[in-house]
This record gives C-alpha cells, sequence and structure tokens, in this order.
C-alpha cells in the first residue's frame, strides 16, 4: 500500500491490521512517534493525519486515509516549527521520551484554536502522559506558541 | 555502651561490605588510581587527557558516564568539564563512555550509612570518607540516590582543569611561548599576540605530554556557564524527535523480538504451546528464556503480536498471591525477630507512653511501579566471539559483569554502549531485560536484536517500590508534642536489589526507616524502629527510596500528634527542628504560603517536611474540597541544595519531584491478585495529568556548603503535604496511599 509521510510516499508491504506506529517505526525507519502505551492512554505516539493529532498506536495503517505528519515533518533543527522553537525555549523536555507526542499534539490544538484558554489547554493536552511531570512548562510553552503563532498571522 | 561502640556494633552497612575482604587492600585499592579506560580504544593522533576529556582532531569529547534518565545528566557533567577546560557551549559533545572502575562513583554509598545527613560528627564523616573508598574499591559506576551533582562536582572540574593544562603544555610546545603566556579561551589557546591555537590543532601534541595529577581550579567569579541556565545539549534534539532513545536503534540485518515471562516474578514456566505463534506472519524464531519465551521477527508488532497467542501454564508466584495477603505478613512483621534497626532512640519512649492519653495510628503505603514512558528494552549482538549490547543503564559495570558471566567472553569481547533512556525514576538500576536479550542472543546469534517489552510486560515484571506499614503511638503534653514512637515494617529493598548482583549486606538496611529515623527534630521522646519483612516479590529503588514511603509515614503522623496537642502545624515543627538549614526551609514555605491567613471557605493548607539525600525540603500544599472532590490550588516548595549548578534544570527537577509524589500519592499503586500485579497499562496506573497540575512555586536556599542532588529529595513531603491538606479542609485524617481510595479528586 502507499503511505504519504512528510511528504514523501512510501510503497510499504505489511498487513492491514499494523498499527500505523509500526509502520512508521520499524518499517521506515520514522522513530520521533513513540511507543509508550500501545492502547492511546499516553499519547506518545502521537502524528497528524491530515493535520488531526491521533494516535497512531491504535490507528491500523489500513485506514490511514490521509497524508502524515510525524514530529520529523513539523520542523527540523535548523528550521523548528513554533511550538519546537517554544518547548526549547522553555527547556520544557526532561527525558524527552513523551515529547515529541505532546509537541504534536499542541500543534494540532493550534492548528484549529489559535488562542486557546488554560482549560482548552488542559482539556487538550491531558491525554498525552508524562512520567517527568513537565506539565507545568508544557503548558507555558504551549501557551508561548500561541502568541508567537498570532504574532507571525498578524 | 559508648554511642560509637553501638553504631560500630550496628556495623557499617554498605561500608562494611565495602571494606569487607580487607581494609588494607580496600585502600590499596583505592589509592592506585584506576587506569584511564579511554586510553585502550584510542584511535590515531587522539588523545585521553583525563578519564572525561577525549581530544582529536575534530575537538574535544566530553565523557559523561552517568546516564541521563531525564535528569539532565549529561547536560551537567558537561558543564562542569566545560568550565574549567574554556569550551565554547555549541562545541560541546558528549559521549557517555565505557563502562569503567574510573568512573566510579563516592558519593552513592553515603546515603546507606547509618548517619543522619545532618551529623557532622568525626564518625560520620569518617563513615563518609569510607563510602568513597569503597564506591572506588567496588568500582561502583552507579548513577542514584541524588548522586550526580555531589561527586562530580569537583572531579569533573579538576578534569576539566587537568585537560587545559595539558594543552597550554602543548601549546607551549609547540609555539615556544612560557605556558605562562598563555590563556585559553573559547575552545582554544591563545598566545600573547592574539593568535588563537584550537584544542584541536594541538591534539597530536597533546597526545604525548603527561597529564599533571591535579590543577587548580578557577575561582567561581570567573564561571560562565555553572550557576547559569544553560540550554541542555539534548533539548532541541528531544524537541525535533531526533534524539535517539535505546528504542530508536536501528541497524543493518536487524531483527525486532518481544519476551513474555511468567508474571508471577521468580515463577517458572511449567508448558506452553507456541504452535499458533510459530506461524504468525514475520516470526523468525521462538526460544525458550529464563521462566518464559522470547519471539524473533522482522518487526515489534509482529513479535508483540505472536507473544499474545501463545498459550502458557505458568508456575506459582513464590510469595502470598493477593495484596491482602501480603499486607498480612507484613502487619505480623512488627515482631523482635523481624527487628531491623533501632537508629533513634531518645528519652524514655515506653514511661512516656503509658497511661491515658496516647494516640495510635496505623499507616500503609502501596507497591509502586516505575513505569518510564520508555518500556525497557535492549539491543543485543552476539557474533564472532563477541558481544555487543546498546541499553539504557544505571549500572554499567554490574552489566558487563553479569553479560561476561552469561556468555564466559571476556571483558575485552564485550561492549555496552549507553543510551539515552526516556525515565527510569531506578529502573534501569536493574538488569533481568537485558539478560534476557543476552539469551534471545545467545540461541540466536549473528544479527542485532532489538528486544522491546510490551507496556504489559513492563508494568507486570517491574519491580516496585516496596509496600510497607507503621504503627505510631505519641502523646502529646502542655500544647507540644512529647512522644512519638514509629514503627515501620518493610521489605529490604537494598536485599533484594543487591541480592541479584550476588552483593549480599550484612546488618540493618537503611532504607527500611530513611526519611523516618534521621529526620532533625528534637521530640522529648522519640524512637524509630525498623522491621524486616521478607521479600515478597522483588522490590527495588524508586525516585527517593525508602524516603518515598517513609514521608508519609512519619510526617502524617507528626502532624496528627500536632494537632492533637492544639499546636500550629507550621510553629510546631519549627520548634521541634533543631537543624539551622532545615529551620530556614520550614519558614521559606510558611512565608511563600501565608500560612496562618485564612485560606477560604472550604479550602485547606497542610505542609509537611522530609529530609532526604541529605536535603532538607518543605512543601505547603494548598487545596480546595469541591463538591467533585479534591483539588490541588498550589504548592510551594523550599528546598536547601547549598549550590544550585542550573537554575532551569533545578526548577524542572523540584517541579517533577513534587508532581510526582503528588501524583502518586493521589492515585496509583500495584495490587496483585493471583501473585500477579493487577495494573497492566495507564489506564490504571496514571499518577498526574496536565489538568490536575497545581501552581507551583518553588525556591531554592543555598544557606549550606554542601552540594546536593535534587531530582529525590521533593518527593517525599509531596504525599504527606497534600494529606495534610486535605485534613485541614475536610477533616478527614486519610492514613493510607493511595489517598483516592477514601476521598475522591477532581
Ligand atoms: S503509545 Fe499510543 S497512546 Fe500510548
Ligand atoms: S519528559 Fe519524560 S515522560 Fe515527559
Amino acid at each position: 500500500m502507499r503511505l504519504k509521510v512528510n511528504a514523501k510516499t512510501h510503497e510499504v508491504n505489511v498487513e492491514d491490521d499494523m498499527p500505523l506506529l509500526w509502520v512508521l517505526r520499524d518499517e521506515l525507519g520514522i522513530t520521533g512517534p513513540k511507543y509508550g502505551c500501545g492502547i492511546a492512554m499516553c499519547g506518545a505516539c502521537t502524528v497528524h493525519v491530515d493535520g488531526g493529532a491521533v494516535r497512531s498506536c491504535s490507528l491500523r495503517v489500513g485506514d490511514v486515509s490521509g497524508e502524515v505528519t510525524t514530529i520529523e515533518g513539523l520542523g527540523s533543527p535548523e528550521a523548528m516549527h513554533a511550538v519546537q522553537a517554544a518547548w526549547v525555549e522553555h527547556q520544557v523536555a526532561q527525558c524527552g521520551y513523551c515529547q515529541s507526542g505532546q509537541i504534536m499534539a499542541a500543534a494540532s490544538l493550534l492548528m484549529v484554536n489559535g488562542e486557546p484558554t488554560d482549560e482548552d489547554i488542559d482539556r487538550t493536552m491531558s491525554a498525552n502522559l508524562c512520567r517527568c511531570g513537565t506539565y507545568p512548562r508544557i503548558r507555558a510553552a504551549v501557551k508561548a506558541a500561541a502568541a508567537k503563532l498570532r504574532e507571525r498571522r498578524s | 555502651m559508648s554511642r560509637a561502640g553501638k553504631i560500630a556494633r550496628r556495623t557499617f552497612l554498605i561500608g562494611s561490605a565495602a571494606v569487607a575482604g580487607g581494609v588494607a587492600f580496600g585502600i590499596y585499592a583505592y589509592k592506585r588510581t584506576p587506569t584511564n579506560p579511554l586510553l585502550r580504544n584510542l584511535g590515531d593522533g587522539q588523545a585521553a587527557l583525563t578519564p572525561y576529556v577525549r581530544l582529536d582532531q575534530s575537538g574535544v569529547t566530553i565523557i559523561t558516564p552517568r546516564a541521563d534518565v531525564g535528569q539532565g545528566a549529561y547536560s551537567v557533567q558537561a558543564a562542569l568539564v566545560a568550565e574549567e577546560l574554556d569550551l565554547p557551549w555549541e562545541q560541546i559533545k558528549v559521549d557517555p563512555g565505557p563502562p569503567s572502575a574510573a568512573y566510579y562513583n563516592g558519593k552513592v554509598l553515603a546515603e546507606g550509612l547509618p548517619f543522619a545527613a545532618t551529623d557532622n560528627g568525626p564518625l560520620a564523616r569518617n563513615a563518609r570518607v569510607l563510602g568513597d573508598v569503597g564506591g572506588k574499591f567496588l568500582g561502583l559506576q552507579i548513577t542514584g540516590g541524588s548522586s550526580t551533582v555531589p561527586d562530580a562536582y569537583e572531579k569533573l572540574r579538576v578534569a576539566g582543569a587537568v585537560a587545559r593544562e595539558v594543552l597550554l603544555l602543548a601549546a607551549a610546545r609547540q609555539t615556544g611561548i612560557a605556558k605562562a603566556d598563555l590563556r585559553t579561551r573559547n575552545g582554544a589557546v591563545v598566545t600573547p599576540d592574539g593568535r588563537s591555537l584550537s584544542y584541536a590543532s594541538l591534539a597530536a601534541t597533546a597526545a604525548q605530554i603527561d597529564p599533571p595529577a591535579t590543577a587548580t581550579l578557577k575561582p567561581e567569579s570567573e564561571w560562565r556557564y555553572l550557576g547559569k541556565s544553560m540550554r541542555r545539549i539534548d533539548m532541541v534534539a528531544k524537541c525535533t524527535g531526533t534524539a535517539v532513545f535505546g528504542i530508536d536503534l536501528r541497524m543493518p540485518g536487524m531483527v525486532y523480538a518481544t519476551v513474555r515471562t511468567n508474571p508471577r516474578l521468580g515463577g517458572g514456566m511449567k508448558n506452553h504451546d507456541p504452535s499458533a505463534a510459530a506461524a504468525s506472519k514475520g516470526v523468525l524464531k521462538i526460544v525458550p528464556i529464563t521462566a518464559g519465551v522470547g519471539v524473533i521477527a522482522d518487526n515489534t508488532w509482529r513479535a508483540f503480536k505472536a507473544a499474545n497467542v501463545i498459550k502458557f501454564d505458568w508456575g506459582p508466584a513464590p510469595y502470598p498471591p493477593t495484596t491482602a495477603a501480603m499486607f498480612e505478613t507484613v502487619g505480623t512483621s512488627f515482631v523482635p525477630a523481624r527487628q531491623d534497626s533501632r537508629f533513634k532512640n531518645e528519652g524514655n519512649i515506653e514511661a512516656a507512653l503509658t497511661g491515658t492519653g496516647v494516640i495510635e495510628a496505623e499507616y500503609k503505603v502501596p507497591y509502586l511501579a516505575h513505569a518510564p514512558l520508555e518500556p525497557m528494552n535492549a539491543v543485543v549482538q552476539l557474533k564472532d566471539g563477541r558481544l555487543d549490547i546498546w541499553t539504557g543503564t544505571q549500572i554499567p559495570m554490574f552489566m558487563m559483569a553479569m553479560a561476561a558471566s552469561m556468555t564466559g567472553l571476556r571483558a575485552e569481547n564485550i561492549h555496552l554502549h549507553a543510551q539515552m533512556s526516556g525515565g527510569s525514576f531506578g529502573a534501569r538500576l536493574e538488569d533481568d531485560y537485558v539478560r534476557q536479550a543476552i539469551e534471545l542472543a545467545k540461541a540466536f546469534p549473528g544479527p542485532p536484536i532489538k528486544m522491546t517489552w510490551t507496556r504489559e510486560e513492563d508494568m507486570t515484571h517491574d519491580f516496585p517500590r516496596p509496600l510497607a506499614m507503621a504503627r505510631m503511638r505519641g502523646a502529646v503534653k502542655d500544647g507540644h508534642v512529647d512522644a512519638y514512637d514509629l514503627s515501620i515494617a518493610c521489605p529490604s529493598v537494598t536485599a533484594s536489589q543487591l541480592g541479584r548482583q550476588n552483593l549480599s549486606i550484612p546488618g540493618p538496611d537503611v532504607a527500611i526507616v530513611a526519611g523516618a529515623w534521621d529526620q532533625p527534630f528534637k521530640i522529648p521522646n522519640y524512637r524509630v524502629t525498623g522491621y524486616r519483612v521478607p521479600e515478597l516479590v522483588p522490590v527495588s529503588s524508586w525516585r527517593s527510596v525508602g524516603a518515598s514511603g517513609n514521608g508519609f509515614l512519619h510526617d502524617g503522623f507528626l502532624d496528627e500528634l500536632i494537632h492533637a496537642a492544639g499546636a500550629d502545624p507550621l510553629k510546631e515543627r519549627l520548634r521541634l527542628c533543631w537543624h539551622e538549614p532545615s529551620r530556614k526551609v520550614l519558614e521559606a514555605v510558611g512565608e511563600m504560603s501565608s500560612w496562618g491567613s485564612d485560606p477560604g471557605k472550604d479550602r485547606g493548607r497542610g505542609i509537611a517536611f522530609t529530609l532526604s539525600f541529605g536535603v532538607p525540603a518543605a512543601e505547603v500544599v494548598e487545596v480546595t474540597n469541591t463538591p467533585h472532590g479534591i483539588r490541588i490550588d498550589k504548592v510551594f516548595v523550599a528546598v536547601e541544595v547549598g549550590r544550585v549548578l542550573d537554575p532551569k534544570n533545578f526548577d524542572n527537577q523540584v517541579r517533577g519531584g513534587v508532581i510526582w509524589g503528588l501524583g502518586h500519592a493521589m492515585n496509583a499503586e500495584l495490587t496483585h491478585a493471583d501473585g500477579i500485579a493487577q495494573q497492566t497499562n495507564y489506564h490504571a496506573f496514571e499518577a498526574m495529568r496536565l489538568y490536575q497540575v497545581p501552581l507551583i512555586e518553588v525556591r531554592a536556599l543555598t544557606n549550606t556548603n554542601e552540594v546536593r542532588g535534587i531530582g529525590e529529595p521533593t518527593v517525599p513531603p509531596a504525599a504527606p503535604a497534600l494529606a495534610n491538606a486535605i485534613f485541614a479542609a475536610t477533616g478527614k485524617r486519610i492514613r493510607e496511599l493511595p489517598l483516592n481510595k477514601h476521598i475522591d479528586f477532581v
């Protein structure tokens, strides 16, 4: 089957029920999305399909209907997305293992909601677990990224 | 008997293990500098200026032997070396280096000594020196016990300074200019006429110079990095998905695997039927391993899927099958035969607790899993008489010894490549997952095998923080706490954990009473007794170890006594506390939280204090009792750390510790049925999520000269501060964790 990931089309030969996460990680070598729970409880595997955040561990690759973007496709170390830049600025990461998913969740939130309230942030970002407890910095970084994106638009 | 005599009789615990086998040899081994392990693998034109600095034509690499499990250890180790070596921050490259006794941890044993961190008597000081000797003697290259910074603080600066000396000597030799006229700046040696010789260009000459034994350190006033917030060297990679964790490794020809072993830890496998799995797509081989099987496939998920359809008949657990039955064992352990320690025994507790008015209570804390977000994994390759292991670990030397004994290979044919870990919280102080990967490699030699645990395997095979129970008695007099008798029954983490490394420790286990016996309070009649419960489930170190539960046990009942006395919780703690730096943190949280002011309707404030890993930590928690349950509004935390090397990272660690402590206190426990842990994934074990996180205000005090680590000490007082706040808001005293067994949270 064909899979478009980070603007590149791949031909993959896997069974329909393989979760997108494992196609990305083990078949395509795209390891930014992480395995944390496999049951849509932690958000470490979050990627975008057509801009919307999904749990790639719980999405059968056969059901992927759109274009996939992973953390690697969001921005690069040389050209970071505003959310990534805010994360670096606020030194959010500790172990960093959850952060690909956190950043993808935040980026998708800001795509649909440019001015999220504290409650919006709490609601969306609570689906992503961080065992290291970086939550206060996540809150601050989401707000900073939102402000930056608004500034750019105006 | 004299106090010294008593302490000698108690034995030196880890100290005594370290010097068992002969003090003379111990001292000899201590004095002999362990060989610089970098000398073994140097390439052409490379110089190893010290065990911590490698130099070649591409520049300097700093060796950071303490594992980075998220606490920022690589960055802080790099900053200590770079500060003295005058390296520009953007040029810093790090490498965890090979496992080596040269990277021994001289501070990790200190926490195991039966001396309170507040004890600066000669005996205590000597014991700490012996701890350092022990660490070196045993070649303990360990990351843990909040010891990275205390251990590295001087060592790594000296390493940087020695390397700088060598580079100056090399430049002098190369240019003919006297060394005294040369300076170092930004990764180069600068001559009086303004020429700049990069360190890289000096590599070949430096390789021929014998490093001096020591060098002068810069005065603090010249520091550029230490004491400032530096961008963590792993930050950009971790925010762009380009950081490579152990689980992310990819190699040519690599195969993927998982294991299933008996979830009744220590039980065997009676039977299994792998026929369906063997026919499953992508499966290359199913191999028996200790207490289970491994599935090797061409994709991790295919291995997971195949493992799911294997039918197992597991043997019974070598411990009582249910949590209730285990607590029964704990409850029957408060007997003289199981008494392990009584490090604190002041006044006359029996006399003070006769008659009426004795207050009694029983407290409980549960097993807790480490559950770092990256499940345990390792890549192992056995090929042509050589074993390679790629994994995140806090115990590289133990792992080398284990690998040698499992394969019969000599140390020089075993290569351990340390990887970045997605959290640990103590989980990577174990090596069971690597043992399993080596078993797979022996059955399937040739290709690199990446073995990954499913989250379910990780949760059900974690060696958790032990459960514990405490019985307390106390009395108050004239509005003050007069007597406190605390008995704690708990399995020994130290015995369980070191037992798996074939080490045994004579004497009591300080971890059973850590965070309780060593608190800086002067109560007229005060006794703390530890009882050692048989092992039950194998247990291990969990962020803040013994103090993680004992903070709640000790401070929770102290709060009860203070309330019984009708005293103010802050004022009475201050009155009882004799240790000035500890008083200061209590005063600080009092001021930060406007302690004493009216918290408002349905609201309450609780305070708690624990001294652990040498760090006094006080926390005030503010809660509201809403119609939907308790909401945590604010936390104020003050700690005494002597020195803050990186303010941002410090702040991140402190907040992380508070959130860790509160989250697990709210809702996390590991319970057992039929000998198996029942919480198999994050749906049943989640601690705090973002919407529950309160405002956290942090203050660092630096009134002492001790350099301390901060990854753990804010964990222990979080649970009691929360329970005490709930009592203040609702009148309900909860004596068991997690608290949500007794009250709802928003
Ligand atoms: S791995 Fe997908 S949500 Fe946890
Ligand atoms: S930074 Fe470690 S799990 Fe979030």
